[in-house]
């Protein structure tokens, strides 16, 4: 049987997990199709049946699907459910969201946040903020995955030609409403698949101060991540998180600024191929995960930071 | 208006887990264990809720081992009126505890469950989903705020985009993020008062539900180390070994 991946979209375009899904979907068997759940969407199942990757699309449009709910998606799955081995999306707050209605509805036992797929029934996943890698079976018939997209490569986003077919709409579910949702839009790339992240904690003491990770941020063409203690000192917005609760990052290049590294935070970051810590506190944890660690107040080393940034004569992007 | 909330006791945050060295696990002898610290928010808005008068009682309910009513007990304290806790021996998957939580809903007849949005241990975040796709309830997932109207709730929630609202009719379940509150401390009278408040124990073979696992941990084991860095002396030296030696901008 086939193993049907869910694509998370806006009705035009594929949100960019949805390829590293896809990814950990042919992983796991060849024969992959995908389905998308929207209205109006048929440019974003455009795009999806370009994915080579994917064998085929199944499309199901109802107004009631125009914004996202779980408890609309779920029983769209379930009706389809039937024709697959594996249901399998991201591990990011749409896949949080729905996969488990999905795998409660099919009394299935899901497999959340694998970052390796070992066999089709055994994968790799963190368990204790990646303080600890568990090996894992499902002896489940079905299989409910969700996967971590920073632990898959996105896959390639042209060339395929799968054939789109209709898929049936289940029933509205009328308990739950979409009010509306308030993104933050950045031209900056976006911090879960950006090359460079630059992180300010609790170290940066306001929300001004965060102007200083900006202007680095905009010189290196970097996301702008940060602590929670960032967050919750309403320094800046929600979306920024890096940690166990928040994104996970795996950036070529992870500047951590005023962030001590608490266990929470290292969760979310700790996989990122060079890591640069700027801390006044030689102490503080973070040092322990760092390529580069400088000792030093921040607010003296940044504006040196740019300052060198504005010597170099190319920097790459 | 009647609020279940749901606590897990897990290993306490501040906690640097071992793994154990034959793999089958991570240490707990010996290890300082807490309430799943989303738990604590969860248990902090009923509590608030109930203040406000639009809920008159709170129910607390943990289902685990023998010390897990440890956690029922703090939520006593902090201002549960009732706790249940539903006594179970080994490791229990989310689709299991959403079984055994769902015969308690049954049983209680709650207008809203709130728990955390995932437990810190597993990691799994999948309880309130579950135990929303059983009980056919709207779930309102990584709350950050909620507004109680008269039967429906307006809720906030933590998205990878930023936020989002949804409107979800009672009755329903909120899975509660870090920032929806402050959890207070519980004050040693009131911890004294809980000791008084009643804990009904249920024996989960009474529920009759099929709660054996499913999935088979095979091995348990340290991720890999990241090699030692170096501490540079300026920033000068940082950018230059950025661009030189690592090669990243």
């Amino acid at each position: 049987m086939a193993v049907l991946l869910i694509a998370e979209h806006n009705n035009k375009d594929l949100r960019p997990f949805t390829l590293n899904a896809a990814t950990a979907a042919s992983q796991i068997d060849a024969d992959v199709h995908a389905v998308i759940i929207g209205q109006n969407s048929e440019t974003a199942a455009k795009k999806l049946s370009e994915l080579p990757l994917i064998k085929k699309v199944i499309s199901i449009e109802a107004p009631h699907y125009e914004n996202f709910t779980a408890e609309n998606f779920a029983p769209a799955i379930v009706k389809i459910a039937g024709n697959y081995s594996h249901i399998v999306c991201s591990a990011n707050t749409f896949g949080k969201n729905l996969m488990p209605r999905i795998a409660a509805h099919l009394d299935t036992s899901q497999v959340s946040d694998i970052i390796k797929v070992i066999s089709p029934d055994t994968f790799l996943r963190p368990i204790y903020a990646g303080n600890a890698f568990a090996t894992v079976k499902t002896n489940d018939a079905k299989k409910c995955i969700t996967i971590r997209p920073t632990s898959f490569e996105p896959c390639e986003s042209s060339g395929g030609t799968a054939t789109i077919e209709k898929g049936e709409a289940a029933e509205e579910f009328s308990n739950t409403k979409f009010i509306k949702r308030e993104e933050i839009k950045s031209d900056r790339p976006e911090l879960g698949t950006a090359r460079i992240v630059v992180s300010g904690g609790r170290g940066m003491q306001s929300g001004d101060n965060f102007k200083l990770i900006t202007e680095v941020a905009d010189k290196l063409g970097a996301a702008i991540g940060a602590s929670r203690a960032a967050v919750d000192a309403g320094y800046i917005s929600n979306d920024h998180q890096v940690g166990q609760t928040g994104k996970v990052v795996v950036p070529d290049l992870y500047i951590a600024i005023g962030i001590s590294g608490a266990i929470q935070h290292l969760a979310g970051m700790k996989e990122s191929k060079v890591i640069v810590a700027i801390n006044k506190d030689g102490e503080a944890p973070i040092f322990s995960v760092a390529d580069y660690g400088l000792e030093a107040d921040l607010f003296e080393a940044l504006p040196q930071f740019m300052a060198e940034l504005n010597k170099l004569n190319t920097i790459q992007k | 208006m009647k609020i279940l909330v749901a606590v897990k006791r897990v290993i306490d945050y501040n906690v640097q887990i071992r793994v154990k060295e034959d793999g089958s696990g991570v240490v707990t002898d010996n290890v300082k264990m807490s309430t799943n610290p989303p738990d604590d928010n969860a248990i902090e808005e009923a509590v608030k809720i109930k203040e406000a008068g639009k809920a008159t009682e709170i129910v607390a309910i943990t289902v685990g081992e023998e010390k897990a009513q440890e956690t029922v007990r703090k939520a006593l304290a902090v201002g549960a009126d009732k706790g249940i806790h539903v006594k179970t021996e080994g490791a229990l998957e989310p689709l299991a505890v959403s079984k055994i939580i769902q015969k308690i809903v049954e049983k209680e007849k709650p207008d809203l469950v709130f728990m955390g949005k995932q437990a810190i241990d597993d990691d799994c975040n999948q309880t309130g989903q579950m135990l929303s796709a059983l009980l056919n309830w709207p779930q309102a997932t990584f709350a950050s705020n909620i507004e109680i109207k008269d039967n429906f709730l307006e809720v906030t929630r933590e998205i990878d985009e930023g936020l989002e609202t949804i409107q979800i009719n009672i009755p329903a379940i909120v899975t509660c993020d870090l920032r929806l509150n402050e959890p207070r401390y519980a004050s040693l009278p009131n911890i004294m008062k809980a000791k008084k408040k009643p804990i009904e124990e249920i024996n989960v073979s009474d529920l009759r539900i099929d709660i054996k696992p499913r999935i088979e941990q095979l091995k348990v084991e340290e991720p890999p180390k990241r090699k030692a860095g170096i501490k540079v002396a300026n920033v000068a030296e940082l950018v230059q070994k950025l661009k030189n030696e690592a090669k990243v901008i």
